[in-house]
């Protein structure tokens, strides 16, 4: 703001005397001379001598002048006989003085109506806009900005350069920083447009590219409109750049994206993996695990909501226990009443298996209904870091690869570093071998259908973060967990790890080229042409076991 | 010919199945037309279709059959090839009443509804009826064709193969749900007025769809009870039973395998053409993963590697569904998990294994 120093005494003493008196603050902020004469000036009968005025406000820069503007466009602005200007109130009957705010004593229609035409909207318009580039609410500078954008004039560069410089809101940011480019790229100065397309480049923002086509634009002759090849090289060279960034960015999201679903489907598939391997069946109830999970995690947040709202923020930490012993004790039932029976059976025991996950899913349908139940994230779990424009890294899946990770290496841990490891790799290599040296192989087996139940149960906290919670939740990851499964192989950990972020990597980047669903497809089809370049290498056992 | 025909069942079996067969065809329409409607013996109009699609059923139950009960390959993707051959139908019936939908136009009304200006290429060419006959053959075996000729070359099997299927019966519904694809999406075909020119609302016309699908039921049932008892069903058999010894001896199961497949993927496909004109829809909902593995549970419940069984495992186990889902609609899917985990807990060669086993004792305690 500019202040005067050749304001008189008298005038400031009357200012703030009528500050004090106010009805409304933001009418007068200061007084001043020149404010005033301008001000007066928008009750002209001349429509030249009201531009002028316009534009002197816009020259002069006090936002004091934005409601007799706003006021003078809306055909609200009166002007009496001794030149002082008033705004016509809501009501319609009053009017206040435009500057001080005093009411105004006489007959409203005794005042005269100032005539604008279109072309003193116009300068009204963008003055506005300059004028609101300094207000305290974001939303209204970034119309204001918006605005300038719309209809660049050179004359406000300098203007939109000193607010681009204070501001701090991003969105705001952009929309100046694209008004700027705007005042200056048609600039008569070479330097001054070369400066901006390099400005431009740098910000890496996608909205500047058909700015910079224009440049790049011929005119009907055929002769570029752009005389300078220099400049017209610059421009070329920023949309390349520009066009590398974004590149970079959606190259990143998608691996970011592509990592949380597979930390999802690592979690999923590694019990299936390895209870896969141990006892070669494949259990179509194991989706339905993730579905116990996610619903157990449920339950807490409603215990931690109704019982313990002040701890309510950890609930998901005293979840993850209660989600992995509900399925892993589940899993385990199922091992010792039902699996166990079918040995050597492997494709009954899918079909059983699959008969279990109808009842599962039933009951929990009755229990909790067939609709989504609400799982919410945690404060410290919601919100991200945004890198970046157009990049955002949301907590929760962060967290989720985090905990993935996280939950490999304790499964690493406990097959690698434990005796109950040692046992389950003993019967997953040979199972007569490991009985004869005196271990209770169907013990060992009921343990590791526990621990793959469980660690699905994981997979079911994980997801009810970033996902919906329903019955059929586990349905729609069970065919990519198997997929894993296909991929990865069994029996190494480092295997379901490559398969589960291959495919969750895979996923993420076909979809936006050809759609969720035929990215699902084209997977599929990538799988079994994977498989016919490794067949043995991937699945099949090998030796003696081959037949079995 | 006609005498090798004739060795491939039993003097016994041959007359059970005629006698069968007569009374599906013969017996069964004169109940329905001839019979009075106060009369308790005759059969009420609505229960047509549903005997109709009770065969259809019985004809993936035999397809199932010959490829898991006698080749030991379970597929999780038959509901595919029996959603495929009914698409083929469907395209052919909405082609045939172009002009009579809602919106009066040359095109089906979905593709009117989406604003499409003309028929996809790969709608061309159903509105002659022969070539949808052909259709409904080819699809669904040259797509089981060249999916059976990967997966079976790379020489997946056992459980893996199952759960390739059932990803691919995943992925094709995906497709099929997405209005782009160019079957109606969500809703699929619906709507349909008249078959060769006979209205589908007579019940003439579906007592013809009931006779025709019986007629084709029984021919497959001899077509595949002359497979199973030829030298290629011995092969078939024994791939199951030890698929590397039958390597061993000089075959190549790829073969064998891949023609079973396929055939059975057609048999499937001649059903879901059967099928949809006699429900009157088809959506991509046929395709849904669990479908499949209910066709799996029809051939279980009977007794797989008997064709028999199959039939019969299709009929009892579409009929209870029939019955539950009105009386008891909560119970129904716990009671279809209690029979996948009875069925192989305790049943494992079926309901025909009860018989069998009771065969059996007779025979033992008369000797």
């Amino acid at each position: 703001m500019k202040y005067y120093k050749n304001t008189t005494i008298v005038i400031i003493l009357i200012g703030l005397l009528l500050q004090l008196f106010a009805v409304n603050v933001n009418a007068a902020p200061t007084t001043n001379m020149e404010l005033s004469q301008a001000l007066a000036g928008l009750g002209a009968k001349s429509r030249k001598k009201i531009i002028n005025s316009v534009k002197k406000l816009g020259q002069i820069g006090d936002p004091a002048a934005i409601p007799a503007l706003e006021a003078l466009q809306e055909r609200k602005l009166r002007a009496d006989a001794n030149g002082r200007i008033y705004i016509i109130n809501d009501d319609g009957t009053s009017a206040k003085e435009a500057l001080t705010g005093e009411t105004y004593t006489g007959a409203i229609d005794d005042l005269y109506t100032p005539i604008i035409n279109n072309r003193v909207r116009r300068v009204i318009k963008t003055v506005l806009a300059r004028l609101k580039l300094k207000s305290s609410d974001p939303e209204v500078r970034l119309l204001a900005a918006k605005h300038l954008a719309k209809n660049p004039r050179e004359d406000a560069s300098k203007e939109i350069q000193t607010a681009l410089e204070k501001e701090t809101n991003d969105e705001v940011r952009e929309a100046l920083a694209l008004a700027l480019a705007l005042t200056q790229i048609d600039s008569p100065r070479k330097d001054q447009r070369l400066q901006t397309i390099k400005t431009i480049a740098e910000s890496g923002n996608l909205k500047f590219i058909p700015l910079l086509k224009g440049v790049l634009a011929k005119d009907s002759t055929g002769n570029f409109i752009e005389p300078d090849a220099e400049v017209r090289k610059a421009a070329s060279k920023a949309i390349k750049a520009i066009k590398r960034h974004m590149l970079l960015i959606s190259t990143i999201r998608n691996l970011f994206y592509g990592l949380s679903l597979g930390s999802v489907l690592l979690l999923a598939a590694l019990g299936l993996a390895i209870t896969f391997g141990l006892m070669g069946v494949i259990n179509m109830a194991h989706g339905e695990m993730l579905m116990l999970g996610a619903y157990s995690t449920y339950i807490i947040q409603e215990i931690f909501k109704n019982f313990l709202p002040g701890l309510f923020e950890w609930y998901i930490i005293a979840s993850i226990p209660v989600a992995f012993i509900v399925p892993a004790v589940v899993g385990m039932i199922l091992e010792r009443t039902i699996i166990r029976h079918l040995y050597g059976r492997p494709l009954e025991t899918l079909l059983a298996t699959w008969g279990i996950s109808l009842m599962l899913i039933q009951t929990v349908r009755l229990i909790f209904g067939a609709q989504n139940v609400e799982v919410s994230n945690p404060s410290w779990l919601s919100g991200g870091f945004q890198i970046t424009q157009g990049l955002l890294l949301t907590n929760n899946r962060i967290s989720i690869i985090l905990f993935a990770v996280f939950v490999v290496f304790l499964v690493w841990l406990l097959l690698n570093r434990t005796p109950l490891g040692l046992m389950v790799r003993a019967v997953t290599q040979s199972r007569s071998t490991a009985s004869a040296m005196g271990i209770l192989t169907s013990r060992i087996d009921m343990w590791t259908f526990g621990l793959g139940s469980g660690i699905a149960g994981l997979g079911g906290l994980a997801l009810s973060q970033i996902g919906n919670v329903g019955p059929e939740l586990g349905q729609s990851y069970i065919v990519d967990s198997f997929m894993v499964v296909v991929l990865g192989g069994v029996g190494k950990i480092a295997g379901t790890v490559f398969g589960a972020f291959g495919l969750g990597i895979i996923n993420k980047f076909l979809e936006p080229f050809t759609g969720a669903v035929l990215g699902k497809i084209f997977v599929l089809v990538f799988i079994i042409l994977f498989i016919q370049k490794r067949p043995q290498g991937i699945f099949a056992l090998k030796g003696r076991l081959a037949d079995g | 010919m006609l005498k090798d025909i004739l060795e491939i069942q039993s003097k016994r079996a041959w007359v059970l199945t005629l006698l069968l067969a007569s009374i599906m065809v013969i017996v069964i329409p004169i109940l329905n037309v001839v019979v009075p409607e106060d009369s308790v013996l005759h059969i009420p109009e609505y229960l047509i279709p549903l005997l109709g699609k009770f065969l259809c059923y019985a004809l993936v139950a035999l397809a199932m059959d010959l490829i898991w009960g006698y080749t030991g390959i379970l597929s999780l993707g038959h509901g595919v090839f029996f959603a495929l051959g009914g698409y083929a139908m469907g395209m052919h019936l909405m082609r045939v009443m172009a002009g009579e939908g809602v919106y009066r136009s040359e095109l089906p009304d979905f593709m009117v509804f989406l604003d499409w200006k003309e028929l996809p290429w790969y709608w061309y060419g159903f509105d002659h009826f022969w070539f949808t006959l052909l259709m409904i053959v080819l699809i669904p075996g040259l797509f089981a064709f060249i999916f059976g000729f990967f997966a079976f070359r790379s020489r997946i099997k056992g459980v893996y193969f199952s759960i390739i299927t059932q990803a691919m019966t995943y992925a094709l519904m995906l497709l099929f749900f997405r209005n782009e694809t160019g079957f109606g999406g969500n809703n699929g075909l619906t709507d349909f007025k008249h078959i060769l020119g006979f209205s589908l609302h007579e019940p003439s016309t579906k007592l013809g769809l009931y006779i025709t699908t019986a007629i084709v039921l029984l021919l497959s049932y001899i077509l595949c009870r002359y497979i199973v008892y030829s030298k290629l069903g011995r092969v078939l058999t024994a791939i199951r039973d030890a698929e590397s010894r039958v390597m061993f001896s000089g075959y190549n199961p790829l073969h064998y395998k891949l023609f079973v497949w396929t055939l059975s993927a057609i048999l499937c496909g001649i059903a879901g053409a059967l099928y949809v004109p006699q429900v009157g829809i088809i959506n991509p909902s046929e395709m849904q993963p669990a479908n499949s593995i209910e066709m799996a549970i029809w051939v279980a419940v009977g007794g797989r590697g008997t064709l028999v069984g199959a039939l019969l495992g299709a009929g009892l186990v579409n009929g209870a569904k029939s019955w539950f889902t009105v009386a008891y609609p909560d119970l129904w899917l716990y009671f279809l998990g209690a029979i996948f985990i009875a069925t192989t807990l305790f049943l494992p060669k079926g309901v025909v294994g009860i018989t069998n086993l009771f065969n059996k004792k007779i025979k033992n305690g008369g000797k």
